[in-house]
């Protein structure tokens, strides 16, 4: 039986500060739980940085002040009754490059649910197997799992830390341009995997490539940064068919027809 | 006016391929003469350095034997080996080791990882500065702190504390650039799983950066091993038997050169070469294995 | 199933978290160590002071021109001391900056990556070897070389003692140099390539003066261990506590007095607080160029940054 709210974001005017330099301002959007919702735009138009929010990882990159309400499940996630590193375990984040830790696929896997006191060896195994056969992996590795991540290719590497953030079972994955450092084979490879994830968990992708946004996601928002005076703003959100078809906002028809970013 | 003048200038001399300005023909004189003057000092450096090791290998090598190493001196110090002096700073390596490799590790992780604005500043400054304070001074503080006020007298302990001070800002450094030269990604990756920062450096920075601060550390231990200034007045002894506690003086190897290399009566130049050897055998054998596993770990590892 | 507010529990992280906060208060506190030691010093070297101090006045003896500690009626001049301090830092340098500087320009600029790995191995090894063995080398083959050529009845001389010490400065010259020079982003040098320059003429018309305040703290830092270089001027300066007019007379430094002679006066009298003023007027000069060659290096290294 599946609650069809739990992994559900809804951002109410949210904005993003850094230091006195205001980045993102005003975005209020519903990312619905099991779906994929991409994030489009040009660069600098404040994706990745509102991306961070979803699970306050600009906490870590220090003067950053996120203003508005993330409401994940009912909860807020900027009061001070969420730990933003208990949160983290529940909204996992696949980075642009892949970032393997330099130790072997096994360790790298487990490092999450050992992190949530997880010790069992059968415990840790079934994490492994179960995970990277998610992340279309488990094929290419099974036979040794002590290899060292290194030795993986950058596909395999990137397929590796989709594996590791889904061991601790977050609700939600944040990916940011996960396949932009990958060849055309491996990103096919990555596609199918978050289709058949999303099942399970909601996947919030930024990226720049629009026909990667049309191919894998169910929602799309398309953000802007008008000028370098003002701060980026969320100017279109729909169903991603909708808004690649019949764009309501004439910036965002001229960004899909490639008339500026 | 000028522009027109020489495309013309160009166009006149295109026939006979590009055209060399004379001053760029001097220049390359200047550049030849330049290589050969600094690279001249570089090689002049080297072999400086080239020759100390060799000519002490051609004194030294004839003095070596398994007696020397393993028996105490004799017949007043013209006789014998350099077993005291050799053990003796085997153990202030060792308790250099134990008290400042924690200490210096800890204040590397704390100064890369967590330090920020002023505090960190104002630490490293500290730090800077240590490095620079003469090695005598370090031995005056030593025998006012350790061995007076702290009341350790002339011991292995107060010389194992003062070359802890000297060996410190060595291991911050060496810690701090090696954890520096990771890549934040890694601490991202880690974080987004629901790390602690704590656990992040613990489990994922410290171990990746190991080889860096393992290899820095041992470089600032041996240099622990060859000074001599810290150690005059804080428990080195002319002559001493192997120390049986932490709290008696000891002997140690580059005091023992010193002492036998001054010598102005009835001098041992067979004592003074070997033990010349075995300090400088010691180091070089520790900064080649050092040298060779960094070279082999940078091909290895990229990120 | 769990409800969506247990799942974001702080509970749940509560002992991550303690040892998150324990440990990085630990680490936070252990750091302050090199501002404990440093003070320390200065506490220690003071406190060892007082007595002379307030018996001779710090004038006295740091403008004094006599030093016979031990006779009946002692004097406490440093001027001998600084004089032959001065004597061999001066030589010092002046063999170990230009070569030094030089041999750092060929590591950054021309050499290739091979010959710059061993020369930075090599002169990173030579930073290691105990300065005790550059005293015994020059004890040996340097003195009677000097007593030769200048036709001296002594090679212990302060110009011996100041080629040694200068040879135990280089590493130190060259590599802070070095990281001077390297750290000169490329976009710089090949900016004076395509200008026309060639190599010789980049080095020394842009590299150089872009890491001048680099090169300028490595001779700082230079200078410092010069003047606290000790073993080195023990063995072969010679030793006389008389003020050397000439580098080609035995001198004596204000190391070389602290490290002679602490060792053996009587400890809490004036003789020995004398030698911790001495101390602390030589901790008081290196920490100066120290602070001054620091903020140069930072200043550079902000300015690189971005």
């Amino acid at each position: 039986m599946v609650d069809s709210e739990k992994g559900s974001f809804t951002l109410e005017k949210v904005s993003v500060t850094y230091g006195k330099e205001m980045a993102v301002t005003d975005v209020s959007l519903f990312i619905p739980a099991r779906q994929v919702m991409a994030l489009i735009g040009p660069s600098g138009c404040g994706k990745t940085t509102l991306l961070r929010c979803l699970n306050r990882m600009n906490d870590e990159l220090g003067n950053v002040t996120v203003g508005g309400k993330i409401i994940l499940d009912g909860v807020d996630i900027n009061s001070p009754a969420v730990d933003p590193v208990a949160l983290r375990t529940q909204v996992g984040q696949v980075f642009q490059k892949p970032n393997p830790f330099p130790m072997s696929i096994y360790d790298n896997i487990t490092f999450g649910p050992r992190t949530l006191g997880i010790r069992k060896k059968g415990e840790l195994d079934a994490i492994v197997e179960d995970t990277l056969k998610r992340a279309a992996l488990w094929k290419e590795v099974h036979k040794n799992l002590k290899k060292h991540a290194f030795e993986l290719s950058g596909g395999q590497q990137q397929r590796l830390c989709i594996a590791r953030a889904l061991a601790t079972s977050p609700e939600c994955l944040l990916m940011d341009e996960p396949c932009s450092a990958l060849d055309p084979i491996s990103t096919q490879l990555i596609e199918d995997t978050m289709e058949k994830l999303k099942n399970a968990v909601t996947i919030v992708i930024v990226t720049h490539s629009m026909q990667q946004a049309s191919r894998v996601s169910d929602n799309t928002a398309f953000m802007l940064r008008e000028s370098m005076e003002e701060p980026a703003r969320l100017i279109e959100v729909s169903e991603t068919e909708k808004l690649f078809t019949v764009p309501s906002d004439p910036r965002t028809e001229a960004y899909i027809t490639g008339r500026f970013g | 006016m000028s522009q027109a003048a020489s495309v013309r200038t160009l166009a006149k001399a295109a026939p006979q391929g590009l055209v060399v300005n004379p001053r760029i023909k001097h220049a390359h004189y200047f550049e030849t003469a330049a290589r050969i003057i600094t690279g001249g000092a570089l090689v002049a450096v080297i072999s400086v350095i080239v020759f100390v090791l060799g000519y002490i290998l051609y004194r030294g090598i004839g003095s070596l034997s398994w007696e020397f190493i393993s028996t105490p001196p004799q017949a007043r110090m013209t006789e014998g080996g350099i077993l005291p002096a050799l053990i003796g700073t085997l153990w202030l390596v060792l308790l250099t080791a134990v008290f400042a490799l924690p200490v210096g590790i800890a204040t590397g992780i704390y100064l890369s990882e967590f330090a920020k604005g002023r505090i960190a500043r104002f630490i490293r400054v500290a730090i800077a500065n240590m490095a620079g304070v003469p090695s005598v001074i370090y031995g005056l503080f030593g025998f006012a702190a350790f061995s007076i006020a702290l009341g350790f007298s002339k011991s292995l302990l107060a010389m194992g504390l003062t070359l802890t001070c000297v060996t410190l800002p060595v291991i911050i450094t060496a810690t701090e650039e090696a954890l520096k030269q990771l890549p934040k990604e890694l601490r991202l990756a880690s974080l987004a799983l629901g790390a602690t920062r704590w656990r992040t450096t613990w489990r994922i920075v410290v171990p990746t950066a190991a080889p860096g601060i393992i290899t820095g550390s041992i470089l600032g231990l041996s240099r622990a091993a060859g000074e001599t200034a810290p150690i005059l007045f804080t428990g080195v002894a002319f002559f001493a038997p192997t120390a049986q506690s932490l709290m008696q003086p000891s002997m140690a190897l580059p005091y023992h050169l010193y002492i036998m290399a001054t010598q102005p009566v009835r001098p041992a130049p067979h004592i003074v070469w070997g033990t010349a050897l075995v300090l400088v055998g010691m180091l070089s054998i520790i900064n080649a294995g050092i040298a060779l596993w960094r070279s082999r770990k940078r091909k290895k590892l990229k990120w | 199933m769990k409800s969506a507010h247990h799942r974001l529990d702080i509970s749940r992280m509560g002992f991550s978290r303690t040892a998150d906060v324990v440990a990085r208060t630990i680490i936070s506190v252990v750091a302050w160590v090199a501002i404990v030691i440093l003070a320390g010093i200065a506490a220690f070297l003071i406190q060892n002071s007082l007595k002379a101090l307030q018996e001779l006045g710090l004038w006295h003896m740091v403008a004094g021109s006599d030093w016979f500690p031990t006779s009946a009626n002692a004097s406490f001049g440093f001027l001998p001391a600084e004089v032959g301090s001065i004597w061999v830092t001066a030589i010092a340098l002046m063999l170990c900056v230009p070569f030094g500087i030089l041999a750092a320009i060929y590591l950054s600029e021309f050499a290739n990556s091979r010959v710059k790995e061993v020369g930075k191995t090599i002169i990173e090894f030579m930073a290691a070897v105990p300065s005790v063995v550059f005293g015994l080398i020059g004890m040996t083959l340097l003195v009677p070389l000097i007593a030769r050529i200048f036709d001296l009845s002594s090679g212990l001389t302060g110009f011996t003692a100041g080629l040694c010490v200068g040879i135990v400065c280089l590493p130190t010259i060259i590599s802070i140099s070095e990281d001077a020079m390297h750290a000169v982003p490329d976009e710089l040098r090949q900016g004076a390539l395509a200008l026309g320059n060639n190599r010789w003429q980049m080095a020394y018309k842009v590299i150089v003066p872009a890491a001048s305040s680099g090169i300028f703290a490595a001779v700082m830092l230079g200078l410092g261990r010069a003047i606290g270089e000790t073993m080195v001027v023990l063995m072969v300066a010679g030793n006389a506590g008389i003020i050397p007019t000439s580098p080609f007379l035995a001198a004596r430094t204000m190391t070389a007095t602290i490290a002679q002679e602490t060792g053996e006066v009587v400890r809490g009298g004036l003789h020995f607080s004398v030698l911790f003023v001495m101390g602390l007027v030589l901790f008081t000069i290196t920490f100066l160029i120290n602070l001054v060659a620091d903020s140069v290096l930072e200043r550079q290294r902000r300015r690189w940054r971005r």
